[in-house]
């Protein structure tokens, strides 16, 4: 007896359905409505410690509260700040003017430090969460006439509730196998620990899957999505929008921020590569996180949830080799409630800011639409 | 909500939340009212498959006579594609019931199925497993197990499975023209598995003469179940030392209730009910005063099931068992605020990748047991390195495709697991990155996957 018959048979309507781009997460948008220029907007979940990744070296403040952290090897960027060794693929970038920083950014986002409010707030932007679930990048979409579905993707597993709402918009998943973060496994291990049955049971499930998720490359993680949202936005897309995960680096951060720091650079490098010089010339890509860490290191050599942080903006079309905003300090007396980065900009202001420059949008649809309550500060300069 | 309405909800239903009072009556009122949930969502029986069988027997007879004929294998693919659409419109008509409820009669007809089990053993079988159930298991699940057990015996899926359609009485009009003869399997599996139990004391003589007296019990492709005179094994039988005289259905079916009626039956059938619903070793109590329901009512299987939900045992605090697969997908559907309706929605190919195909990476295709005793019940033949690893899969991936956007995993957790959250769960959910992951979490958690 051959008890597989029945799924077989099922498997092959399966395969055809498959095919279908009509799943998940990277989100893409066409061109009719917003010209050439392209933007990909990178939720890097788990919040992206800032300090570690453009470190403030000529802060006298920073290796006194980051006695382990602040000793790695870090690279120079303007003589006050360094970039995480990490990142050290984007030095060429940087020196091209391709790459640019924003520190001690945040969202209107306080006190909480909830990763999923946080980037609850981050995606939909606006100032306290009211209005309907949907995000900014819709309501860009929404505010432009001629838009199609082709025109935005949401690329990976992960929701985007930066791409949801009213406009359409398309998403598609890699055909991957268990994307589990490496803290998911952590979590799931902890979770199973009191039943023996399931404790013995996920962690050998865990190492079956350690084949197919963590243990690749970093380029079996990520190419797949990279190369897909290029493809798209070589062709008629105009905005995408996908997550990376593993940022939540509360303990031997050292160790723990280099894989995520290594998916990040190659992202950027590799969509540079697969877009062409043409379209990465018209080419934003801003990485953004729901907030940043704790200045001090804690008992564990890592982090923990805090306030202001950075964002990253690369692409041709970025004024880069610059750090942006204002530098609060490291004081005790610097800080926000004593412990974290103030933010001294709103980040929603510089994407805004970069909305305008690439697309033409005025100061009132974007303060009215795609980030209601926000005030844009003057001309920044990221854009081109 | 009190403790008992969680058991309730885990222990007898596919989880939290209910959908209204789940105490004992309450559940009986569950399985004996009118079932709305298959009007609602619609399966199909025996008169839908048959028409089926009468393409694919014509493409058959087609390709016999011109051997490669073309239009005889464009009818046979398309007998077996229809064959395959039913299936799926059965499998999503499981689905539906078991999310849409009242989940203690979907639980009840999921049991009976399996204690019945019937496998599709090709492509062109597929339709038939769901026809059973809907003809002979869903309209006794509160009726006389005697009257299950008869329609059971008389339909062409299990006529079929278990070769009793081929059977011939070696000295029957056909069988003695054909030179072909009796085949027990059907008989065997009667006396072993859907009544007395292996444990009972039949012998092998038992099983040769109900073989006989089966015979007769035949398939015809354009009618379905026919009672065949012709081979019939002439004169009486004697089954368990009773005697059934006459050739004609009326013996046959007299048998069945018989069987139905043994206490070797009562007590198997009410050790399977004990241990499928309550606990992998239950409580020798509780299966006694099922057995004693079953005996006193003469097998009125609402009556059984009244015994069963009304015993104290039933409502112990430990979750010992495991949610099966099935059990899972419902109950992960049930979490994430999906309806009936929903499920009957979707369209074919994200049913498969939500539904039937994770099921069978978690241990259980759907239809596809490894014989006709259907599931094993342990816990640790499900929780196993190679299912969890496929729960987890689930968990992780398959509520983003549905639910858009994904639910507060918080939220889910305290909607499905109520006083069951545990605080390495709760404290999970708060630390995971992402929402997919945490909500992943939650349905992965062992406090999801028992019950």
């Amino acid at each position: 007896m051959d008890r597989r018959h029945f799924l077989r048979g099922l498997g092959g309507a399966a395969c055809s359905a498959a095919a279908h781009p009509l799943m998940t997460t990277m989100s893409f948008a066409e061109g009719a409505g917003l010209g050439d220029n392209r933007l990909v907007v990178v939720i890097l979940r788990g919040a992206m410690d800032g300090l570690d990744v453009v470190q403030p070296r000529g802060d006298g403040s920073f290796a006194h509260a980051r006695p382990g952290l602040a000793l790695a090897p870090a690279l120079d960027l303007d003589g006050f700040f360094q970039l995480h060794a990490g990142l050290s693929g984007l030095m060429p970038l940087w020196q091209a003017g391709e790459l640019g920083l924003v520190h001690a950014t945040s969202t209107p986002y306080r006190d909480k430090r909830s990763h999923f409010d946080g980037q609850d707030l981050l995606e939909a932007g606006t100032a306290d969460g009211a209005g309907g679930r949907d995000g900014w990048l819709n309501r860009l979409l929404q505010a432009v006439p001629g838009v199609t579905a082709e025109t935005a993707y949401a690329v990976g597993r992960e929701g985007m509730l930066i791409l949801s709402g009213a406009a359409p918009t398309r998403s598609w998943a890699p055909d991957q196998r268990l994307a589990l973060s490496g803290q998911g496994r952590l979590l799931l291990d902890h979770v199973a620990h009191d039943d023996a049955l399931f404790r013995e049971a996920v962690g050998e499930a865990l190492v079956l899957t350690e084949g197919q998720a963590g243990s690749g490359t970093v380029g079996d993680e990520v190419d797949g999505l990279v190369d897909f949202t290029a493809e798209r936005l070589r062709g008629a897309a105009r905005i995408a929008s996908f997550s990376l995960t593993g940022w939540d680096t509360h303990k031997g951060q050292e160790k723990a921020l280099r894989r995520p720091l290594e998916r990040l650079g190659r992202v950027v490098t590799r969509m540079k590569g697969q877009l062409g010089p043409e379209v990465w010339g018209r080419t934003v890509l801003l990485a953004m996180t729901e907030f940043g860490r704790t200045l001090r290191e804690n008992g564990s050599g890592g982090t923990d949830h805090g306030t202001g942080g950075a964002m990253l903006a690369a692409g041709g079309a970025v004024r880069g080799g610059r750090v942006l905003g204002l530098w609060p300090g490291l004081t005790e007396a610097d800080l926000y409630a004593r412990r974290d980065l103030m933010p001294t900009s709103d980040l929603r202001d510089w994407a805004a800011q970069a909305l305008a420059g690439l697309y033409g949008l005025d100061r009132a649809v974007l303060e009215g639409a795609v980030f209601p309550g926000l005030r844009m500060a003057a001309e920044r300069g990221l854009i081109l | 909500m009190t403790d008992r309405a969680e058991i309730a909800a885990f222990r007898f239903g596919f989880g939290l939340p209910l959908d209204g009072p789940a105490g004992p009556d309450d559940l009986l009122a569950q399985l004996t009212g009118p079932d709305q949930a298959a009007r609602r969502w619609p399966a199909y029986g025996v008169a839908e498959v048959i028409p089926v069988m009468q393409v694919l027997r014509e493409a058959r007879r087609m390709a016999a006579e011109a051997p490669g004929d073309k239009a005889a294998k464009k009818a046979q693919r398309r007998a077996v594609k229809a064959g395959g659409a039913l299936a799926v419109t059965g499998a999503k008509a499981a689905l539906a019931r078991a999310v849409g409820g009242p989940a203690f009669r979907e639980r009840m007809v999921r049991f009976w199925a399996d204690h019945f089990t019937v496998v599709p053993r090709s492509r062109t079988e597929r339709a038939w497993p769901a026809a059973l159930v809907e003809d002979a298991i869903r309209p006794h699940v509160a009726g006389r197990f005697g009257d299950m057990l008869q329609a059971v015996m008389t339909h062409p899926a299990m006529l079929i499975y278990l070769d009793q359609a081929q059977s011939l009485g070696p000295n029957s009009r056909r069988g003695a023209k054909r030179g072909k003869g009796l085949n027990e399997n059907l008989a065997r599996e009667l006396l072993e598995l859907h009544t007395l139990g292996v444990g009972a004391g039949y012998r092998q003589e038992d099983v040769r003469q109900l073989a006989e007296l089966l015979t007769g019990l035949t398939v015809v492709p354009d009618r379905g179940f026919a009672f065949d005179p012709g081979r019939v094994e002439p004169g009486p039988e004697t089954v368990l030392g009773v005697e059934y005289g006459g050739d004609g259905l009326e013996a046959v079916l007299a048998a069945l209730q018989d069987l139905a009626l043994r206490p070797e039956t009562a007590r198997h059938v009410a050790g399977k009910l004990a241990v499928h619903f309550v606990s992998d070793g239950p409580d020798p109590a509780l299966v006694a005063a099922i057995e004693a329901a079953w005996t006193a009512s003469g097998g009125d299987l609402a009556a059984v099931a009244a015994a069963l939900v009304g015993h104290d045992a039933a409502w112990g605090p430990e979750a010992a068992k495991a949610r099966q697969p099935f059990d899972f997908v419902a109950a992960a559907l049930r979490a994430l605020g999906l309806s009936g309706d929903d499920i009957m929605a979707m369209a074919e190919g994200p049913f498969l990748r939500a539904d039937p195909d994770p099921m069978a990476e978690m241990g259980q295709p759907w239809q596809g047991a490894g014989g006709p005793d259907g599931w094993p019940e342990a816990a640790g033949d499900w929780i196993t390195p190679q299912g969890m690893a496929a729960r987890i899969t689930w968990a992780m991936e398959v509520p983003g495709r549905l639910v858009t956007p994904l639910p507060e995993a918080a939220e889910v957790a305290a909607r499905a697991l109520g006083g069951r959250l545990s605080g390495r769960l709760e404290w999970a959910v708060g630390a995971a990155e992402s929402r997919r992951e945490a909500l992943g979490l939650v349905l992965a958690a062992p406090e999801f996957n028992r019950r």
